[in-house]
C-alpha cells in the first residue's frame, strides 16, 4: 500500500465533539438558528473543510470552469456543514443561511445543484453520487480534461445501497484514476462492514487510506498524492454516535 | 430497427464528439467496432443498469450527449429512480433507446416484457417519446433526438408496419373519412392492423410516432365526438393527454393497448398482439362495440 494507514484512536462515547473549524463556526451557527443539530452534522465538517480549504481546486469564481475539481456530496443529509463551508468559502451569501428550509430558501434539507452555486449534484436519496461521479470522471476524460479530480462523499451506511457496489466494481476494473471516494464512517450501517469499509473498495482494485475523520493533516495526506492509475478511497472514521 | 439504430449511433459517434454511448452489456458486440474507434465515448459498464444511467447523468453534467441503451425493462423499469434523479433532478439529459417493445421477446416471459415503459417515462417532465413504426423511421428520429438538448426515449420493436411514415410526429392523416367521422390515432407499429381493422368503416385514421409531446393541436383539428387510441404499450397511456386536449368538448374515448395482466404465456409477439386484442380482428371487435354504443347513445 502506498499510503500510511493511520491508527484510529476511538474516543469515548461521551467525549465532547471536536471544535468546528474557525471560519465555519459562524456560518454554522447562523444556519442552526437555535435549532438542535444531531452529532452527525458535525461528523463531516472536518473533511468538508479540509477538502474545500486545502484540496479542491475550486473557488466561487470557477464554479463553471471545466477545469475545476468536482465535489459531489452523495450523503445529501450532511447538508448543514456543507452549506456552512460553502458560505465560509464565499460560494453563497451568508444571508442565504437564514431560514434554511423555509419557503423562500434555496437551501433545503438536501442540496439542489440548480439552486446553490458550487453544488455539483442534487442528492438525498442515497446511492446516487458515486455513479454520477463515475460518469463525471469519464466525461472529463473523454473531453481531454485530465487535470480535474472528482471527489464523492458518502457515508458508511450509504454503502448499503447496491448501486454503490456497481460503481465501485466498475471504477476499479477500469482503473478510473481521477476518482476519489470519501467514506465518512460513523459505524452507522445496520449490519456493519466486517473488515472495514475500505475492503469493499480495495478488493476491486482501489487504493485506500483509513484515517481519523477529525485529523486535518491526516485527511489532507490521505486526500492527496494518490496514484493516477486507479481510483482511491479515503475512509474518514468518526465516533459511532456522530 | 435495432440494426439501423446501431448503424446510426455508430455514425453519430464519429460525426459528433459530444456524443457518448452507455451500455450494460446488451448490444455490446454490435457496438464493438464503435468501441474500438471511440473507447472513451463507448462505455459498457457490465450488467449494471443503475450505474448505466448514473454514468449517463455524469457524462451529461460534463457537457456530453449520452445515448443509453438496453432492453426496455432494464433501461426504464429497473433504473427508474436513476432516470428521475440522475437525469431529471440534475437538470441533465440523455437519449434512451430501448429495444424489446412490449413483448418482442415473448418466449422469454414476463421478465423481458415492458408494456409499462412509456407510462413510466410519462411520469417525468418534458420528455419526448418516439415510437417508430418502421426501421426507416429510426435514423431521423435518433438524429433529431441526439441533436436536441432535452431527454428523449426511443422505443424500438421488432413489430413494424409494411412501409415507413415520415413526418415530425404531428398527427398525419393516413385515411380520411370526412368531417366529424370517428378518429382513430395509431401510434407506431400498430398502424397496419388498425387500418385493416377499420378498412370498411367510416373512420379517419391518423398516425404518429411521437406520443410525447402528443400533437394536441392536430388532435383538436381532427377529432369529432369519437376518438379511438391504439397504442402498442399499456392501454390508456395517452388517455389523460387526449382527455385534457378535449376537455372543453363532449367526446367519447376508446383507449386500446396492452393489458396489465401477466398472461404467463410465451409464444410470439403476434400471439401477444392477438391475446391483447391488438391484431386486426381484435381491434375490429373493440371498435365495433364502441361505435355501436355511439349509435345507441345518439338514439339512432
Amino acid at each position: 500500500m502506498p499510503f500510511n494507514l493511520h491508527a484510529i484512536q476511538m474516543t469515548t462515547a461521551n467525549a465532547a465533539l471536536p471544535p468546528v473549524p474557525g471560519p465555519v463556526a459562524g456560518p454554522l451557527e447562523r444556519l442552526r438558528a437555535g435549532r438542535e443539530f444531531g452529532a452527525n452534522v458535525y461528523s463531516t465538517i472536518d473533511v468538508l473543510w479540509v477538502l474545500y480549504h486545502r484540496v479542491l481546486r475550486i473557488t466561487p469564481e470557477t464554479v463553471d470552469d471545466p477545469e475545476r475539481d468536482r465535489f459531489l456530496l452523495s450523503k445529501g443529509h450532511a447538508v448543514a456543514g456543507y452549506y456552512a463551508v460553502l458560505a465560509a468559502k464565499g460560494f453563497l451569501p451568508a444571508g442565504w443561511l437564514d431560514d434554511q428550509g423555509g419557503p423562500a430558501s434555496r437551501l433545503g434539507d438536501h442540496p439542489d445543484r440548480t439552486l446553490v452555486p458550487g453544488v455539483e449534484i442534487g442528492s438525498g436519496s442515497l446511492g446516487h453520487g458515486l455513479g454520477l461521479g463515475v460518469g463525471t470522471a469519464l466525461g472529463l476524460r473523454a473531453q481531454g480534461l485530465l487535470t480535474p479530480r472528482v471527489y464523492v462523499l458518502l457515508g458508511d451506511a450509504e454503502l448499503d445501497e447496491g448501486s454503490n457496489h456497481e460503481a465501485i466494481a466498475y471504477a476499479g476494473a477500469t482503473g478510473l484514476g481521477s476518482l476519489t471516494a470519501v467514506v465518512v464512517d460513523n459505524h452507522s450501517a445496520t449490519h456493519g462492514w466486517p473488515g472495514g469499509a475500505a475492503a469493499r473498495f480495495t478488493v476491486n482494485g482501489w487504493t485506500a487510506a483509513t484515517v481519523d475523520g477529525h485529523d486535518h493533516d491526516a485527511l489532507h495526506t490521505a486526500l492527496t498524492g494518490q496514484p493516477q492509475d486507479r481510483p482511491h478511497v479515503v475512509v474518514a472514521v468518526v465516533k459511532t454516535e456522530e | 430497427m435495432r440494426d439501423i439504430f446501431t448503424d446510426t449511433t455508430t455514425e453519430l459517434l464519429t460525426e459528433d464528439p459530444r456524443t457518448a454511448l452507455v451500455l450494460a452489456d446488451i448490444s455490446a458486440a454490435a457496438f464493438a467496432p464503435a468501441a474500438a474507434r471511440h473507447p472513451e465515448r463507448v462505455l459498457n459498464v457490465g450488467i449494471r443498469e443503475q450505474l448505466m444511467v448514473g454514468v449517463a447523468g455524469g457524462l451529461a453534467l460534463t457537457g456530453l450527449r449520452p445515448i443509453v441503451h438496453s432492453y426496455a425493462p432494464f433501461l426504464v423499469e429497473r433504473a427508474y429512480e436513476q432516470l428521475k434523479l440522475d437525469l431529471d433532478h440534475q437538470d441533465a439529459a440523455a437519449v434512451l433507446v430501448g429495444v424489446g417493445g412490449s413483448y418482442d421477446r415473448a418466449a422469454a416471459g414476463r421478465t423481458h416484457l415492458s408494456p409499462a415503459d412509456v407510462s413510466l417515462i410519462d411520469t417525468l417532465h418534458g420528455w419526448t417519446v418516439h415510437v417508430p413504426g418502421h426501421p426507416a423511421e429510426v435514423p431521423a428520429l435518433l438524429r433529431d433526438a441526439v441533436a436536441g438538448d432535452g431527454s428523449a426515449y426511443l422505443r424500438l420493436s421488432v413489430l413494424q408496419n409494411d412501409r415507413p411514415h415520415g413526418g415530425d410526429g404531428s398527427l398525419a392523416v393516413v385515411r380520411d373519412a370526412g368531417p366529424a367521422a370517428p378518429l382513430l390515432v395509431a401510434v407506431g407499429p400498430v398502424l397496419d392492423a388498425a387500418l385493416d381493422a377499420v378498412a370498411d368503416l367510416p373512420v379517419t385514421v391518423a398516425y404518429t410516432h411521437r406520443p410525447r409531446p402528443f400533437d394536441t393541436a392536430g388532435l383538436r383539428a381532427l377529432a369529432g365526438t369519437e376518438v379511438i387510441l391504439v397504442e402498442p404499450y399499456l392501454a390508456g397511456t395517452s388517455s389523460r393527454v387526449v382527455s385534457a386536449a378535449l376537455v372543453d368538448r363532449p367526446h367519447r374515448l376508446l383507449a386500446l393497448g396492452v393489458g396489465r395482466k401477466d398472461l404467463r404465456r410465451y409464444g410470439s409477439p403476434e400471439d401477444h398482439n392477438r391475446w391483447h386484442g391488438l391484431d386486426s380482428a381484435g381491434l375490429r371487435r373493440s371498435v365495433d362495440a364502441f361505435l355501436a354504443g355511439a349509435l345507441l347513445s345518439a338514439g339512432r
